[in-house]
């Protein structure tokens, strides 16, 4: 499939996107778009279908027993719900970091870096050694890690595992960053190290991160969209929201009136 | 003020409750395991004695000899159980898998009733069952014979600790390598059963070690021999067997060499046990339960 980079285009272009459980939809026929090395955020009350939403972009949501989607979403140029499509192959052009750090079992901090890459048979030392560093700098790691590289991913620090699982996650290369409340279990130091690292990060990659921390949400965003009981209620340019926005659900949230 | 006497002494009675109840546990402890080492002294103290090299190396002696060893009996117990592993062992990990990663529908849940049934099996029903399908229709006892009994023993305790100990790995690590691009299939050789590899070899040395100890499915399956085993189409000598043919013999030193013979069963057991032990303790990670 051709995936070539167009500087500046759009990334991910979601039409009319509907999740559902079942018969329960959860996420309602949702349309937005994210520019080329971006970050967008997604913010909303708990249970507002953002992790489902996230899920349905790297066609994690089908998963589940009994849930399906409705509507297209494209990366690039590519229709990921086109029927030619192999689910397998579009979730290694997006990487996604889940909420709670999870470094895999029983791999050491170096196999857990590279695992994308092992795991389909990559073998090349050299290369996987350069994959390694390069990730694990990306993710702002590699100075606490590169004399441990053998030590269980497990044994690290809550912070430290969820920048390895970002280095995982970045080391298969992907165009396109998921992140669902990547920060929401850690200390202020360790969310503010991976603020940090995105700014870095954006250089290369698109982000679309979930996040519960407006202040967040404010910091590291270029747009912002909001839901809202599985609705996209407003979606607009970070400055534009959090200083008017023209939804006023949007502004009860974001003011903190509820949610 | 009176308050606080009350206080105090409401404070006294539960120290003393607590005391009492730590007597009662500690003693429950001793009921429980005084016998278990009895059993366990008696063993060494006349098993020990017995033990000399050629135990381990030679033949039985002829009948009413003295002197000569159960090495056959040790190597046949060795091959039968090996043999039995390099059968079982894939065919349970690969159930357990499949139980525990493809759990929903009509299969599994019939396979699982299945391998509760076998599991709860009296080993002697199914050393009758293999003997009924295996050696009177070849009109003989085989190692083979034993080696299927033992195997069928083997089979249901592989394949429920397998699907437990995946079971046990969190679905979001399966999640990660899915969206990681990798497939179902490789997530699960890759990551489920690498993450858990260590919590399924415990499972297996457990399985040897309860096999290791089975005398009823071998007497009617391998029966036993005098000599070293030649082939798996013959008799086998197995520890068991041969410790319970000595014990009921009238010679005494046929005795000794019974006790012999139940101090190295146990001396295996125990180290099985040990083995799988250490694995399930090692690891040193945070998130202990996961070590393996
Ligand atoms: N497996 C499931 N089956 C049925 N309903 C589900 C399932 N998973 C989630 N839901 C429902 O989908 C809705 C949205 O869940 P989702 O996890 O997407 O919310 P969220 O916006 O990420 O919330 P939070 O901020 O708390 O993470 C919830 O109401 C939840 O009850
Ligand atoms: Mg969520």
């Amino acid at each position: 499939m051709n995936l070539g980079v167009q500087m500046g285009g759009e990334e991910l272009s979601l039409e009319k996107v509907s999740a559902f459980f079942g018969k329960k939809e959860i996420v309602k026929s949702v349309s937005f778009d994210v520019a080329n090395r971006e970050v967008m955020a997604l913010i909303g009350p708990s249970g507002c279908g953002k992790s489902t939403l996230l899920r349905c972009i790297n066609r994690l949501h089908e998963e589940t027993p009994g849930a399906w989607v409705r509507g297209r979403i494209q990366l690039k140029n590519l229709d990921i719900y086109g029927p030619a499509v192999d689910p397998v192959e579009i979730r290694s052009h997006i990487g996604m970091v889940f909420q709670k750090p999870n470094p895999f079992p029983g791999f050491s901090i170096f196999e857990n870096v590279v695992a994308g890459l092992t795991i389909r048979g990559v073998r090349k030392r050299s290369y996987l050694a350069d994959v390694a560093e390069r990730s694990l700098r990306a993710a702002a790691l590699w100075d606490e890690v590169k004399d441990i590289l053998k030590a269980p991913g497990l044994s690290l620090s809550g912070g430290q595992q969820q920048r390895l699982c970002i280095a995982r996650a970045i080391a298969v290369n992907p165009s396109l960053l998921l992140m669902d409340e990547p920060t929401s279990a850690l200390d202020p130091i360790s969310t503010a190290k991976i603020e940090e690292l995105l700014f870095d990060l954006k250089k290369n990659v698109t982000i679309l991160i979930v996040t519960h921390n407006l202040q967040q949400a404010a910091r590291i965003s270029d747009q912002v969209a909001f839901m809202y009981l599985g609705d996209l209620v407003e979606v607009g340019s970070t400055a534009q929201i959090f200083t008017k926005p023209t939804n006023v659900q949007t502004e009860n949230y974001i003011t903190g009136r509820f949610g | 003020m009176a308050r606080d006497q009350l206080h105090q002494s409401h404070f006294r009675r539960r120290k003393l409750k607590n005391l009492w109840m730590q007597f009662l546990m500690t003693l429950a402890t001793v009921i429980a395991i005084g016998p278990l080492l009895m059993v366990f002294f008696h063993i060494v103290a006349l098993g020990l004695p017995s033990l000399n090299f050629s135990f381990f190396t030679e033949l039985p002696a002829p009948t009413g000899e003295v002197g000569g060893g159960m090495g056959n009996a040790i190597l046949g117990s060795l091959v039968m159980i090996a043999m039995a592993s390099l059968i079982c062992i894939p065919v349970g990990i690969g159930a357990g898998v499949f139980l525990a990663e493809f759990p929903r529908g009509s299969i599994p849940r019939t396979l699982r009733l299945v391998i509760d049934l076998l599991a709860s099996l009296p080993s002697i029903v199914v050393g009758l069952y293999v003997y009924a399908v295996l050696v009177v229709p070849m009109k003989s006892f085989s190692a083979w014979a034993g080696t299927w009994a033992l195997g069928i023993l083997m089979v249901p305790i592989v394949v429920k600790t397998t699907e437990e100990v995946l079971r046990l790995l969190p679905f979001h690590y399966r999640e990660a390598g899915l969206a990681l691009g990798l497939s179902r299939w490789r997530v699960i050789c890759s990551i489920v059963l690498r993450s858990r590899r260590k919590a399924i070899l415990t499972g297996i040395f457990l399985a040897l070690a309860r096999i290791a100890g089975e005398t009823a499915p071998l007497l009617i399956t391998a029966f036993g021999n005098r000599n070293w085993p030649s082939g798996l189409g013959e008799p086998m000598a197995s520890l068991p067997v041969q410790i319970y043919n000595y014990a009921i013999s009238p010679f005494e030193d046929w005795h000794r060499q019974a006790w012999a013979g139940a101090f190295t069963l146990v001396s295996l057991v125990f180290a099985l046990n040990l083995i799988s032990r250490a694995l399930m303790t090692s690891g040193g990670t945070r998130g202990g339960e996961l070590g393996g």
